[in-house]
Protein backbone atom coordinates (compact mmCIF):
# COMPACT_ATOMS: atom_id res chain seq x y z
CA UNK A 1 0.00 0.00 0.00
CA UNK A 2 3.01 2.22 0.34
CA UNK A 3 3.01 3.01 -3.37
CA UNK A 4 -0.61 4.11 -3.27
CA UNK A 5 -0.07 6.26 -0.24
CA UNK A 6 2.75 8.06 -1.97
CA UNK A 7 0.46 8.58 -4.99
CA UNK A 8 -2.11 10.32 -2.83
CA UNK A 9 0.70 12.36 -1.31
CA UNK A 10 1.54 13.72 -4.75
CA UNK A 11 -1.76 15.59 -4.68
CA UNK A 12 -0.44 17.63 -1.77
CA UNK A 13 -0.04 21.38 -1.81
CA UNK A 14 3.34 22.91 -2.56
CA UNK A 15 6.47 21.87 -4.38
CA UNK A 16 6.09 18.13 -3.84
CA UNK A 17 2.54 17.78 -5.05
CA UNK A 18 0.16 18.69 -7.83
CA UNK A 19 -2.52 20.07 -5.51
CA UNK A 20 -1.69 23.73 -6.04
CA UNK A 21 -1.18 23.16 -9.78
CA UNK A 22 -4.68 21.72 -10.02
CA UNK A 23 -6.06 24.62 -8.01
CA UNK A 24 -4.41 27.12 -10.32
CA UNK A 25 -5.71 25.05 -13.23
CA UNK A 26 -9.26 25.51 -11.95
CA UNK A 27 -8.63 29.23 -11.71
CA UNK A 28 -7.26 29.32 -15.28
CA UNK A 29 -10.09 27.21 -16.69
CA UNK A 30 -12.71 29.37 -14.99
CA UNK A 31 -10.93 32.51 -16.18
CA UNK A 32 -10.83 31.33 -19.78
CA UNK A 33 -14.43 30.14 -19.61
CA UNK A 34 -15.75 33.34 -18.02
CA UNK A 35 -13.95 35.64 -20.47
CA UNK A 36 -15.04 33.54 -23.44
CA UNK A 37 -18.59 33.45 -22.07
CA UNK A 38 -18.65 37.24 -21.80
CA UNK A 39 -17.54 37.55 -25.44
CA UNK A 40 -20.01 34.87 -26.46
CA UNK A 41 -22.80 36.71 -24.65
CA UNK A 42 -22.03 39.90 -26.56
CA UNK A 43 -21.88 38.04 -29.87
CA UNK A 44 -25.04 36.16 -28.92
CA UNK A 45 -26.96 39.39 -28.24
CA UNK A 46 -25.82 40.81 -31.58
CA UNK A 47 -26.63 37.52 -33.31
CA UNK A 48 -30.09 37.31 -31.77
CA UNK A 49 -30.75 40.86 -32.87
CA UNK A 50 -29.46 40.09 -36.37
CA UNK A 51 -31.68 37.03 -36.62
CA UNK A 52 -34.79 38.88 -35.41
CA UNK A 53 -34.43 42.28 -37.06
CA UNK A 54 -36.21 43.25 -40.26
CA UNK A 55 -33.15 43.30 -42.49
CA UNK A 56 -33.17 40.18 -44.65
CA UNK A 57 -29.42 40.08 -45.22
CA UNK A 58 -28.73 40.26 -41.48
CA UNK A 59 -31.20 37.41 -40.86
CA UNK A 60 -29.35 35.40 -43.47
CA UNK A 61 -25.95 36.22 -42.00
CA UNK A 62 -27.06 35.21 -38.51
CA UNK A 63 -28.47 31.97 -39.87
CA UNK A 64 -25.24 31.11 -41.72
CA UNK A 65 -23.13 31.86 -38.64
CA UNK A 66 -25.11 29.66 -36.27
CA UNK A 67 -25.58 26.83 -38.78
CA UNK A 68 -21.90 26.64 -39.68
CA UNK A 69 -20.66 26.77 -36.09
CA UNK A 70 -23.20 24.19 -34.94
CA UNK A 71 -22.33 21.67 -37.61
CA UNK A 72 -18.53 21.78 -37.40
CA UNK A 73 -16.72 20.05 -34.49
CA UNK A 74 -15.60 22.39 -31.72
CA UNK A 75 -12.10 20.90 -31.74
CA UNK A 76 -11.67 21.79 -35.41
CA UNK A 77 -13.03 25.31 -34.92
CA UNK A 78 -10.77 25.96 -31.95
CA UNK A 79 -7.66 24.90 -33.86
CA UNK A 80 -8.76 26.85 -36.94
CA UNK A 81 -9.67 30.06 -35.13
CA UNK A 82 -6.54 29.80 -32.99
CA UNK A 83 -4.20 29.60 -36.00
CA UNK A 84 -6.18 31.94 -38.21
CA UNK A 85 -6.56 34.46 -35.41
CA UNK A 86 -2.92 34.48 -34.33
CA UNK A 87 -1.50 34.60 -37.86
CA UNK A 88 -3.97 37.27 -39.06
CA UNK A 89 -3.45 39.42 -36.01
CA UNK A 90 0.33 39.17 -36.13
CA UNK A 91 0.18 39.87 -39.89
CA UNK A 92 -1.88 42.99 -39.26
CA UNK A 93 0.42 44.15 -36.46
CA UNK A 94 3.50 43.65 -38.65
CA UNK A 95 1.87 45.41 -41.60
CA UNK A 96 0.96 48.39 -39.42
CA UNK A 97 4.52 48.52 -38.13
CA UNK A 98 3.35 48.00 -34.56
CA UNK A 99 5.34 44.84 -34.09
CA UNK A 100 8.41 43.03 -35.34
CA UNK A 101 8.17 40.06 -37.67
CA UNK A 102 7.46 36.83 -35.81
CA UNK A 103 5.54 38.51 -33.00
CA UNK A 104 3.87 36.05 -30.63
CA UNK A 105 0.18 36.51 -29.93
CA UNK A 106 -0.80 35.71 -26.37
CA UNK A 107 -2.26 32.17 -26.55
CA UNK A 108 -4.71 33.08 -23.78
CA UNK A 109 -6.31 35.77 -25.91
CA UNK A 110 -6.43 33.46 -28.92
CA UNK A 111 -8.17 30.58 -27.15
CA UNK A 112 -10.59 32.94 -25.43
CA UNK A 113 -11.49 34.46 -28.79
CA UNK A 114 -11.92 31.00 -30.33
CA UNK A 115 -14.22 29.77 -27.57
CA UNK A 116 -16.11 33.07 -27.60
CA UNK A 117 -16.79 32.91 -31.32
CA UNK A 118 -17.98 29.29 -31.07
CA UNK A 119 -20.24 29.84 -28.08
CA UNK A 120 -21.54 33.07 -29.57
CA UNK A 121 -23.45 30.88 -32.02
CA UNK A 122 -24.97 28.73 -29.29
CA UNK A 123 -25.91 31.75 -27.18
CA UNK A 124 -27.40 33.45 -30.24
CA UNK A 125 -30.04 30.74 -30.41
CA UNK A 126 -30.57 30.61 -26.65
CA UNK A 127 -31.11 34.38 -26.46
CA UNK A 128 -33.22 34.47 -29.59
CA UNK A 129 -35.47 31.81 -28.07
CA UNK A 130 -35.73 33.89 -24.90
CA UNK A 131 -36.65 37.05 -26.77
CA UNK A 132 -39.22 35.25 -28.87
CA UNK A 133 -40.82 33.70 -25.79
CA UNK A 134 -41.86 37.13 -24.46
CA UNK A 135 -45.58 37.46 -25.27
CA UNK A 136 -46.17 39.70 -28.24
CA UNK A 137 -49.07 41.50 -26.61
CA UNK A 138 -46.72 42.96 -24.01
CA UNK A 139 -44.49 44.47 -26.66
CA UNK A 140 -47.54 45.89 -28.41
CA UNK A 141 -48.71 47.31 -25.10
CA UNK A 142 -45.30 48.88 -24.56
CA UNK A 143 -45.49 50.42 -28.02
CA UNK A 144 -48.95 51.75 -27.22
CA UNK A 145 -47.47 53.35 -24.09
CA UNK A 146 -45.11 55.20 -26.41
CA UNK A 147 -41.90 53.44 -25.39
CA UNK A 148 -39.21 53.54 -28.02
CA UNK A 149 -37.26 50.43 -29.04
CA UNK A 150 -34.40 50.62 -26.49
CA UNK A 151 -36.89 51.27 -23.70
CA UNK A 152 -39.02 48.36 -24.81
CA UNK A 153 -35.93 46.15 -24.81
CA UNK A 154 -34.64 47.21 -21.40
CA UNK A 155 -37.95 47.51 -19.58
CA UNK A 156 -40.05 44.74 -21.12
CA UNK A 157 -38.03 42.20 -23.05
CA UNK A 158 -34.80 41.92 -21.03
CA UNK A 159 -36.31 41.26 -17.58
CA UNK A 160 -38.65 38.63 -18.98
CA UNK A 161 -36.37 36.87 -21.43
CA UNK A 162 -33.95 36.01 -18.62
CA UNK A 163 -36.51 33.62 -17.24
CA UNK A 164 -36.88 31.79 -20.55
CA UNK A 165 -33.21 31.82 -21.47
CA UNK A 166 -31.64 31.01 -18.12
CA UNK A 167 -31.63 27.22 -18.38
CA UNK A 168 -30.06 27.43 -21.85
CA UNK A 169 -27.53 29.97 -20.58
CA UNK A 170 -26.63 27.66 -17.70
CA UNK A 171 -26.23 24.68 -20.02
CA UNK A 172 -23.91 26.59 -22.30
CA UNK A 173 -21.84 27.73 -19.33
CA UNK A 174 -21.43 24.08 -18.36
CA UNK A 175 -20.45 23.22 -21.94
CA UNK A 176 -17.97 26.06 -22.21
CA UNK A 177 -16.13 24.94 -19.05
CA UNK A 178 -15.92 21.43 -20.50
CA UNK A 179 -14.91 22.55 -24.00
CA UNK A 180 -12.18 24.70 -22.50
CA UNK A 181 -10.35 21.35 -22.17
CA UNK A 182 -9.68 21.54 -25.92
CA UNK A 183 -7.49 24.53 -25.23
CA UNK A 184 -4.80 22.10 -24.04
CA UNK A 185 -4.61 20.76 -27.62
CA UNK A 186 -3.48 24.06 -29.14
CA UNK A 187 -1.59 25.75 -26.31
CA UNK A 188 -0.44 24.93 -22.81
CA UNK A 189 -1.91 27.73 -20.75
CA UNK A 190 -2.03 25.68 -17.54
CA UNK A 191 -5.74 24.88 -17.44
CA UNK A 192 -7.10 21.82 -15.57
CA UNK A 193 -6.67 19.54 -18.57
CA UNK A 194 -3.08 20.63 -19.21
CA UNK A 195 -2.15 20.10 -15.55
CA UNK A 196 -3.76 16.65 -15.46
CA UNK A 197 -2.20 15.54 -18.71
CA UNK A 198 1.18 16.91 -17.75
CA UNK A 199 1.10 15.09 -14.41
CA UNK A 200 -0.04 11.86 -16.06
CA UNK A 201 2.62 12.02 -18.76
CA UNK A 202 5.39 12.79 -16.29
CA UNK A 203 4.55 10.08 -13.79
CA UNK A 204 2.92 7.52 -16.16
CA UNK A 205 0.16 7.06 -13.56
CA UNK A 206 -2.51 7.72 -16.14
CA UNK A 207 -5.49 6.28 -14.29
CA UNK A 208 -4.71 8.16 -11.10
CA UNK A 209 -4.04 11.59 -12.57
CA UNK A 210 -6.65 11.48 -15.32
CA UNK A 211 -9.12 10.30 -12.69
CA UNK A 212 -8.12 13.19 -10.46
CA UNK A 213 -8.58 15.57 -13.40
CA UNK A 214 -12.04 14.15 -14.02
CA UNK A 215 -12.92 14.64 -10.34
CA UNK A 216 -11.75 18.26 -10.48
CA UNK A 217 -13.97 18.83 -13.52
CA UNK A 218 -16.87 17.13 -11.74
CA UNK A 219 -16.48 19.48 -8.79
CA UNK A 220 -16.51 22.47 -11.15
CA UNK A 221 -19.54 21.08 -13.03
CA UNK A 222 -21.33 20.23 -9.80
CA UNK A 223 -20.92 23.75 -8.46
CA UNK A 224 -22.00 25.20 -11.82
CA UNK A 225 -25.10 22.99 -11.85
CA UNK A 226 -25.99 23.99 -8.29
CA UNK A 227 -25.58 27.71 -8.98
CA UNK A 228 -27.51 27.65 -12.27
CA UNK A 229 -30.24 25.62 -10.58
CA UNK A 230 -30.55 28.25 -7.88
CA UNK A 231 -30.54 31.07 -10.43
CA UNK A 232 -33.21 29.31 -12.42
CA UNK A 233 -35.36 28.97 -9.32
CA UNK A 234 -34.84 32.62 -8.50
CA UNK A 235 -35.71 33.73 -12.04
CA UNK A 236 -38.92 31.72 -11.83
CA UNK A 237 -39.86 32.88 -8.33
CA UNK A 238 -42.84 34.88 -9.58
CA UNK A 239 -44.25 32.07 -11.64
CA UNK A 240 -46.57 29.42 -10.30
CA UNK A 241 -45.50 25.92 -11.23
CA UNK A 242 -48.16 23.71 -12.73
CA UNK B 1 0.44 29.66 -45.02
CA UNK B 2 -2.16 30.86 -47.47
CA UNK B 3 -5.55 29.39 -48.30
CA UNK B 4 -5.39 27.62 -51.66
CA UNK B 5 -8.82 26.30 -52.77
CA UNK B 6 -7.37 24.33 -55.69
CA UNK B 7 -4.93 22.47 -53.47
CA UNK B 8 -7.74 21.88 -50.99
CA UNK B 9 -10.08 20.37 -53.59
CA UNK B 10 -7.54 18.35 -55.55
CA UNK B 11 -5.20 17.08 -52.83
CA UNK B 12 -6.83 17.39 -49.42
CA UNK B 13 -10.47 16.63 -50.14
CA UNK B 14 -9.99 13.17 -51.72
CA UNK B 15 -8.03 12.00 -48.68
CA UNK B 16 -10.65 13.43 -46.30
CA UNK B 17 -13.49 11.77 -48.19
CA UNK B 18 -11.53 8.53 -48.04
CA UNK B 19 -11.51 8.92 -44.24
CA UNK B 20 -15.22 9.76 -44.03
CA UNK B 21 -16.38 6.10 -43.78
CA UNK B 22 -14.33 5.74 -40.60
CA UNK B 23 -16.02 8.82 -39.08
CA UNK B 24 -19.40 7.35 -40.02
CA UNK B 25 -18.42 3.95 -38.61
CA UNK B 26 -17.44 5.58 -35.31
CA UNK B 27 -20.70 7.53 -35.23
CA UNK B 28 -23.00 4.65 -36.11
CA UNK B 29 -21.40 1.97 -33.93
CA UNK B 30 -21.17 4.24 -30.88
CA UNK B 31 -24.71 5.45 -31.43
CA UNK B 32 -26.08 1.90 -31.60
CA UNK B 33 -24.11 0.60 -28.61
CA UNK B 34 -24.61 3.77 -26.58
CA UNK B 35 -28.36 3.97 -27.16
CA UNK B 36 -28.81 0.30 -26.25
CA UNK B 37 -26.77 0.82 -23.06
CA UNK B 38 -28.88 3.88 -22.29
CA UNK B 39 -31.95 1.70 -21.63
CA UNK B 40 -30.53 -0.12 -18.56
CA UNK B 41 -29.00 3.18 -17.39
CA UNK B 42 -32.37 4.93 -17.55
CA UNK B 43 -34.13 1.99 -15.86
CA UNK B 44 -31.54 1.83 -13.10
CA UNK B 45 -31.85 5.59 -12.60
CA UNK B 46 -35.64 5.25 -12.19
CA UNK B 47 -35.45 2.23 -9.87
CA UNK B 48 -36.34 3.02 -6.24
CA UNK B 49 -33.55 0.71 -5.02
CA UNK B 50 -30.54 2.85 -4.07
CA UNK B 51 -28.19 0.01 -5.09
CA UNK B 52 -29.33 0.76 -8.65
CA UNK B 53 -30.16 4.43 -8.84
CA UNK B 54 -27.06 5.69 -7.02
CA UNK B 55 -24.56 4.06 -9.43
CA UNK B 56 -26.69 5.14 -12.40
CA UNK B 57 -26.74 8.70 -11.13
CA UNK B 58 -23.00 8.72 -10.52
CA UNK B 59 -22.43 7.31 -14.00
CA UNK B 60 -24.65 9.93 -15.66
CA UNK B 61 -23.06 12.74 -13.68
CA UNK B 62 -19.56 11.53 -14.57
CA UNK B 63 -20.37 11.41 -18.26
CA UNK B 64 -22.11 14.80 -18.27
CA UNK B 65 -19.86 16.56 -15.81
CA UNK B 66 -16.46 15.87 -17.38
CA UNK B 67 -15.15 16.75 -20.85
CA UNK B 68 -15.25 13.89 -23.34
CA UNK B 69 -11.55 14.49 -23.93
CA UNK B 70 -10.76 13.29 -20.39
CA UNK B 71 -13.04 10.29 -20.71
CA UNK B 72 -11.26 9.27 -23.89
CA UNK B 73 -7.78 9.80 -22.45
CA UNK B 74 -8.77 7.89 -19.32
CA UNK B 75 -9.97 4.92 -21.34
CA UNK B 76 -7.16 5.01 -23.92
CA UNK B 77 -4.17 5.72 -21.69
CA UNK B 78 -5.56 4.57 -18.34
CA UNK B 79 -7.37 1.35 -19.19
CA UNK B 80 -4.89 0.70 -21.98
CA UNK B 81 -2.18 0.66 -19.32
CA UNK B 82 -4.01 -2.03 -17.36
CA UNK B 83 -3.99 -4.48 -20.26
CA UNK B 84 -0.98 -6.77 -19.75
CA UNK B 85 1.76 -6.88 -22.36
CA UNK B 86 1.18 -10.47 -23.44
CA UNK B 87 -2.42 -9.62 -24.29
CA UNK B 88 -1.31 -6.64 -26.33
CA UNK B 89 1.06 -8.90 -28.29
CA UNK B 90 -1.52 -11.67 -28.64
CA UNK B 91 -4.31 -9.35 -29.78
CA UNK B 92 -2.74 -6.54 -31.80
CA UNK B 93 -6.11 -4.86 -32.27
CA UNK B 94 -5.92 -3.83 -28.60
CA UNK B 95 -3.32 -1.28 -29.67
CA UNK B 96 -5.72 0.34 -32.10
CA UNK B 97 -7.18 3.59 -30.81
CA UNK B 98 -10.45 3.05 -32.67
CA UNK B 99 -11.78 0.45 -30.22
CA UNK B 100 -11.04 2.69 -27.28
CA UNK B 101 -12.71 5.56 -29.11
CA UNK B 102 -15.85 3.52 -29.81
CA UNK B 103 -15.90 2.35 -26.17
CA UNK B 104 -15.55 5.89 -24.83
CA UNK B 105 -18.08 7.38 -27.27
CA UNK B 106 -20.58 4.61 -26.44
CA UNK B 107 -20.31 5.17 -22.70
CA UNK B 108 -20.64 8.91 -23.18
CA UNK B 109 -23.75 8.45 -25.32
CA UNK B 110 -25.18 6.00 -22.78
CA UNK B 111 -24.82 8.65 -20.06
CA UNK B 112 -26.44 11.47 -22.02
CA UNK B 113 -29.18 9.39 -23.63
CA UNK B 114 -29.85 7.58 -20.35
CA UNK B 115 -30.83 10.87 -18.76
CA UNK B 116 -32.93 11.87 -21.77
CA UNK B 117 -34.65 8.49 -21.82
CA UNK B 118 -35.40 8.75 -18.11
CA UNK B 119 -37.37 11.93 -18.74
CA UNK B 120 -39.14 10.37 -21.70
CA UNK B 121 -40.14 7.25 -19.72
CA UNK B 122 -41.65 9.52 -17.07
CA UNK B 123 -43.52 11.37 -19.81
CA UNK B 124 -45.31 8.26 -21.11
CA UNK B 125 -49.01 8.78 -20.33
CA UNK B 126 -49.95 6.76 -17.29
CA UNK B 127 -53.27 5.67 -18.79
CA UNK B 128 -51.48 3.71 -21.51
CA UNK B 129 -49.51 1.71 -18.97
CA UNK B 130 -52.67 1.06 -16.94
CA UNK B 131 -54.46 -0.07 -20.09
CA UNK B 132 -51.60 -2.46 -20.88
CA UNK B 133 -51.78 -3.89 -17.35
CA UNK B 134 -55.55 -4.26 -17.71
CA UNK B 135 -54.87 -6.30 -20.85
CA UNK B 136 -52.94 -8.71 -18.64
CA UNK B 137 -49.46 -7.89 -19.94
CA UNK B 138 -46.55 -8.78 -17.68
CA UNK B 139 -44.24 -6.03 -16.44
CA UNK B 140 -41.70 -6.92 -19.10
CA UNK B 141 -44.34 -6.92 -21.82
CA UNK B 142 -45.62 -3.54 -20.70
CA UNK B 143 -42.11 -2.11 -20.87
CA UNK B 144 -41.15 -3.74 -24.15
CA UNK B 145 -44.41 -3.11 -26.00
CA UNK B 146 -45.71 0.14 -24.52
CA UNK B 147 -43.31 2.16 -22.37
CA UNK B 148 -40.08 1.85 -24.37
CA UNK B 149 -41.50 2.49 -27.87
CA UNK B 150 -43.53 5.41 -26.53
CA UNK B 151 -40.55 6.86 -24.65
CA UNK B 152 -38.25 6.54 -27.67
CA UNK B 153 -40.78 8.37 -29.81
CA UNK B 154 -41.14 11.11 -27.21
CA UNK B 155 -37.39 11.75 -27.01
CA UNK B 156 -36.63 11.19 -30.69
CA UNK B 157 -35.98 14.88 -31.49
CA UNK B 158 -33.51 15.15 -28.58
CA UNK B 159 -31.88 11.87 -29.55
CA UNK B 160 -31.33 13.02 -33.11
CA UNK B 161 -29.62 16.19 -31.96
CA UNK B 162 -27.51 14.01 -29.65
CA UNK B 163 -26.49 11.99 -32.70
CA UNK B 164 -25.30 15.16 -34.43
CA UNK B 165 -23.27 16.00 -31.31
CA UNK B 166 -21.88 12.46 -31.40
CA UNK B 167 -20.78 12.86 -35.01
CA UNK B 168 -18.94 16.02 -34.02
CA UNK B 169 -17.43 14.32 -30.98
CA UNK B 170 -15.88 11.59 -33.15
CA UNK B 171 -13.38 14.23 -34.27
CA UNK B 172 -11.85 14.01 -30.77
CA UNK B 173 -10.86 10.42 -31.56
CA UNK B 174 -8.17 11.95 -33.78
CA UNK B 175 -6.27 12.76 -30.57
CA UNK B 176 -5.79 9.05 -29.88
CA UNK B 177 -4.38 8.26 -33.34
CA UNK B 178 -7.63 7.42 -35.11
CA UNK B 179 -7.32 8.61 -38.70
CA UNK B 180 -10.88 9.65 -39.35
CA UNK B 181 -11.65 12.96 -41.09
CA UNK B 182 -10.15 15.19 -38.39
CA UNK B 183 -7.18 12.85 -37.86
CA UNK B 184 -6.44 12.78 -41.58
CA UNK B 185 -6.70 16.56 -41.77
CA UNK B 186 -4.31 16.89 -38.84
CA UNK B 187 -1.82 14.50 -40.45
CA UNK B 188 -1.80 16.50 -43.70
CA UNK B 189 -1.61 19.74 -41.72
CA UNK B 190 1.40 18.61 -39.74
CA UNK B 191 3.14 17.20 -42.84
CA UNK B 192 2.57 20.18 -45.14
CA UNK B 193 2.10 23.12 -42.72
CA UNK B 194 -1.08 23.96 -44.60
CA UNK B 195 -3.43 25.01 -41.79
CA UNK B 196 -6.30 26.53 -43.75
CA UNK B 197 -6.56 24.06 -46.63
CA UNK B 198 -6.78 21.07 -44.34
CA UNK B 199 -8.98 22.49 -41.59
CA UNK B 200 -11.41 24.29 -43.89
CA UNK B 201 -11.59 21.15 -46.03
CA UNK B 202 -12.41 19.05 -42.97
CA UNK B 203 -14.93 21.69 -41.87
CA UNK B 204 -16.70 21.41 -45.23
CA UNK B 205 -16.77 17.61 -45.00
CA UNK B 206 -18.30 17.79 -41.51
CA UNK B 207 -20.77 20.48 -42.52
CA UNK B 208 -22.08 18.47 -45.48
CA UNK B 209 -22.19 15.24 -43.44
CA UNK B 210 -24.12 16.93 -40.64
CA UNK B 211 -26.51 18.39 -43.20
CA UNK B 212 -27.34 15.00 -44.68
CA UNK B 213 -27.46 13.31 -41.29
CA UNK B 214 -29.93 15.95 -40.07
CA UNK B 215 -32.12 15.39 -43.13
CA UNK B 216 -31.97 11.63 -42.62
CA UNK B 217 -32.84 11.84 -38.92
CA UNK B 218 -35.69 14.25 -39.65
CA UNK B 219 -37.03 11.75 -42.14
CA UNK B 220 -36.90 8.96 -39.55
CA UNK B 221 -38.63 11.23 -37.05
CA UNK B 222 -41.42 12.03 -39.51
CA UNK B 223 -41.86 8.32 -40.30
CA UNK B 224 -42.03 7.23 -36.65
CA UNK B 225 -43.91 10.18 -35.25
CA UNK B 226 -46.55 10.65 -37.93
CA UNK B 227 -49.32 10.92 -35.36
CA UNK B 228 -47.42 13.37 -33.18
CA UNK B 229 -46.79 15.86 -35.97
CA UNK B 230 -48.90 19.01 -35.90
CA UNK B 231 -51.64 18.92 -38.49
CA UNK B 232 -50.86 21.67 -40.99
CA UNK B 233 -53.95 23.86 -41.26
CA UNK B 234 -52.57 26.06 -43.99
CA UNK B 235 -49.11 26.79 -45.33
CA UNK B 236 -48.77 29.92 -43.24
CA UNK B 237 -49.61 28.48 -39.81
CA UNK B 238 -47.42 25.42 -40.43
CA UNK B 239 -44.50 27.71 -41.21
CA UNK B 240 -45.21 29.78 -38.12
CA UNK B 241 -45.20 26.68 -35.95
CA UNK B 242 -41.93 25.40 -37.41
Amino acid sequence: MAAEQSLWATLAWGETGYGDEFFRGVYTTLGISASAYAIAFGIGMLGAWAKLCHVKSLNRAGEVYTTVVRSVPELLLIILIFYAGTSTLSGVLVALGLAERGVEINPFAAVIAALGIIYGAYLTDVLRGGIQAVPKGQIEAAKAFGMHAPQRFIRIILPQMVRYAISGLGNQWLNITKDSAFVSVVADVGDIMAVGRGAANQTKHFIFYLGATAVVFMIVSGISMYVTGRLEKRANRGVRRA
Amino acid sequence: MKFDPIYMITVVMPQLLWALPLTLLLTISSSVIGNILAVPVALARLNPNPMLWVPARVFIFTMRGTPFLIQLYFIYYGLGQLIPGWMMRGFPFLKDGIYYAIFALSLNTAGYTGEILRGAILAVPHGEIEAARAFGMSRFQVFWRITLPRAVRICLPTMSSETILLLKATSIASLVTVYEVMGTATTIRVDTYRVYDTLIGAGIVYFVTVYFLTRGLNWVERKLNKDRMAIPVSGKTAAAQA
